[in-house]
């Protein structure tokens, strides 16, 4: 199977529409990432970013649009596109029955990867769980269970890796360590599709940032193009620069504010209303 | 293509087998229940029942008994695949480049070993009972065919309930009726001693057909016509159990 990364960006996504009966959940979502980039959706709980990432790991058919991952089209070549990719899904995939250990074996069997042993061990050490490597996943904490599904998803190499609110859930210090994994991931040149609730996330992680909101992409750029979306002068007494979150409640309307922040002088002065789309 | 399905099965049989030997209480919990029926029938109930054959009660209600012990057993299996699709194990397999079908086959395959495990043990009870058999080589292994196909035919309905459950309970529900229907059948008492409209409800349901062919095999007596009508039910229900679970899991994978 040729899964040599095609010239052009890792995704492309154009017009995609998905509906749940009469929930139109997305609405002709457009945008592309570039290949070993980090790219952040943005969006609060029940924005649809689970279901665009369900549609781009071949899970869920679109109503309508196009979306091609790693230059194969999801529709049409859902068995290259698997090739491609690797799912961290919003809920930890791991086995809890099996140890750690074994849930890395299986998934370098199912690979076909030769040396699965030496695989699954190499990743434990990376992941710091070499030691609770030969326990059930189902006595790990949240953070452990985290880094065990990661690294499963690792497993191959795969080109591209989309992580479904990776960090929801965790506490300070398990964020912090996952965090501090998918950096080194895009150092070594993977593209990381990340969805995330939390602004502070796709801040520091993000090359770019997209805001999906009713259904659209309402934004689109890196950090500082969003932040430069806000007139100087709605921040002029507040002594720092207008983080993310400004951006997002301004773009979003307060109704949608996620994470609650001790700063929310800043968001008042932000005048709450229209959605631009 | 084929080669991938094979090594791929493997591997996540390996998987769900593993699930297995970590709760063999599950292979255990299936054999108590026809265990104790059959302590009931043939302790009490057994003295009063008239089979009109001059074989011992144990031998007459055996092989009813092994089909009950199958019926409640698949419902583990429609439990196991329900489980995978609620944690998101299944949506990882789904969206690796792994052959679609071998995450099915990897639960009925498990399903098989684990309810011939449950059968050998119904069996040794009842050997200790005072189950006896004339059985050549060749009659157990017919015996042993007609069960393993009984537990495939299952195991697929097994699967459709999983795959279409909302709750953990929906899952396994569909059995009750599958281990209630060897009652209203030969396995337990003949069918002439039933008012008329049961008797021909219980003269024409599978369980009657595959019941009267295994006794026949286990006291080495002719199988007549009855073994072909067993087949016909137990590959009908096998092929279009079948047909339903794949496209189900094909609607479910995208
Ligand atoms: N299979 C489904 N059937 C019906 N509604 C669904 C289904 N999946 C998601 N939804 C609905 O679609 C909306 C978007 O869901 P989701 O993509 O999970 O959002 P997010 O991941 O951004 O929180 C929600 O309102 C959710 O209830
Ligand atoms: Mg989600």
């Amino acid at each position: 199977m040729d899964t040599t990364p095609i010239f052009g960006p890792a995704l492309q996504v154009r017009g995609i529409e998905k509906s749940f009966k009469d929930l139109h959940v997305l609405q002709g979502v457009d945008f592309d990432v570039q290949a070993g980039s980090i790219f952040a959706l943005l969006g609060s709980n029940g924005a649809g970013k689970t279901t665009l990432v369900r549609i781009l790991s071949t899970l869920l058919s679109p109503d309508a649009g196009i979306a091609t991952v790693n230059g194969f089209d999801v529709a049409t070549e859902p068995k290259d596109v698997r090739e491609s990719i690797s799912l961290t899904g919003q809920f930890a995939a791991v086995d809890e029955v099996l140890t750690g250990r074994e849930n890395l074996v299986l998934i370098a069997k199912l690979r076909h990867l030769k040396h699965p042993g030496t695989i699954a061990d190499e990743l434990l050490a990376r992941f710091s769980l070499t030691e609770a490597g030969n326990r059930k996943a189902g006595t790990y904490s949240g953070g452990m269970r985290r880094r065990l599904d990661i690294s499963m998803s690792l497993i191959g190499n795969p080109p591209i890796i989309f992580l479904d609110e990776p960090t929801t859930g965790l506490d300070p210090q398990a964020r912090l360590e996952v965090w501090q994994t998918i950096k080194d991931l895009a150092n070594s040149g993977t593209t990381v599709l990340l969805t995330t609730q939390y602004l502070d996330e796709a801040e520091t992680l993000a090359d770019r940032i997209a805001i999906l909101h009713k259904g659209v992409i309402i934004q689109n750029g890196t950090l500082k193009e969003l932040k430069a979306l806000l007139p100087a002068a709605e921040v002029e007494y507040v002594e720092k620069q207008p983080s993310l979150e400004d951006v997002f409640l301004t773009l979003v309307g307060e109704d949608a504010a996620a994470a609650p922040d001790e700063n929310t002088d800043a968001a008042t002065a932000v005048p709450a209303g229209k959605e631009s789309r | 293509m084929s080669t991938q399905v094979l090594s791929d099965t493997r591997v996540l049989t390996g998987r769900s087998l593993r699930h297995i030997l970590r709760s063999p209480d599950t292979i255990i919990t299936t054999a108590v229940t026809p265990i104790a029926l059959m302590l009931l029938f043939v302790y009490v109930f057994g003295g009063a029942i008239n089979t009109g054959s001059g074989e011992s009660y144990v031998n007459y209600m055996l092989p009813g008994i092994l089909l009950i012990t199958i019926a409640s057993g698949v419902a583990y299996t429609a439990y196991r695949l329900f489980l995978d699709m609620q944690g998101g194990i299944f949506d990882r397999f789904a969206s690796m480049p792994i052959a679609r079908s071998s995450v099915l086959w990897a639960h009925v395959l498990t399903s098989l070993a684990a309810n011939m495990v449950s059968v050998a043990l119904v069996i040794g009870v009842a050997l200790m009972m005072g189950f006896r058999t004339s059985a050549s080589l060749s009659a157990w292994l017919a015996v042993t065919g007609i069960l393993v196909l009984f537990t495939l035919a299952l195991t697929w309905v097994a699967v459709i309930a999983g795959l279409s459950a909302k709750t953990v309970d929906g899952a396994s529900a569909f059995s009750y009726p599958l281990i209630f229907l060897p009652f209203i059948s030969s396995a337990f008492v003949p069918t002439s001693s039933m008012p008329g409209p049961v008797a021909w409800f219980a003269e024409n349901q599978p369980v009657t057909s595959i019941v009267d062919t295994i006794r026949a095999m286990f006291a080495s007596e002719s199988v007549g016509n009855g073994i072909w009508i067993a087949l016909a039910w137990l590959v009908g229900i096998l092929l279009i159990s079948y047909a339903i679970a794949i496209a189900k899991y094909r609607r479910k994978i995208r």
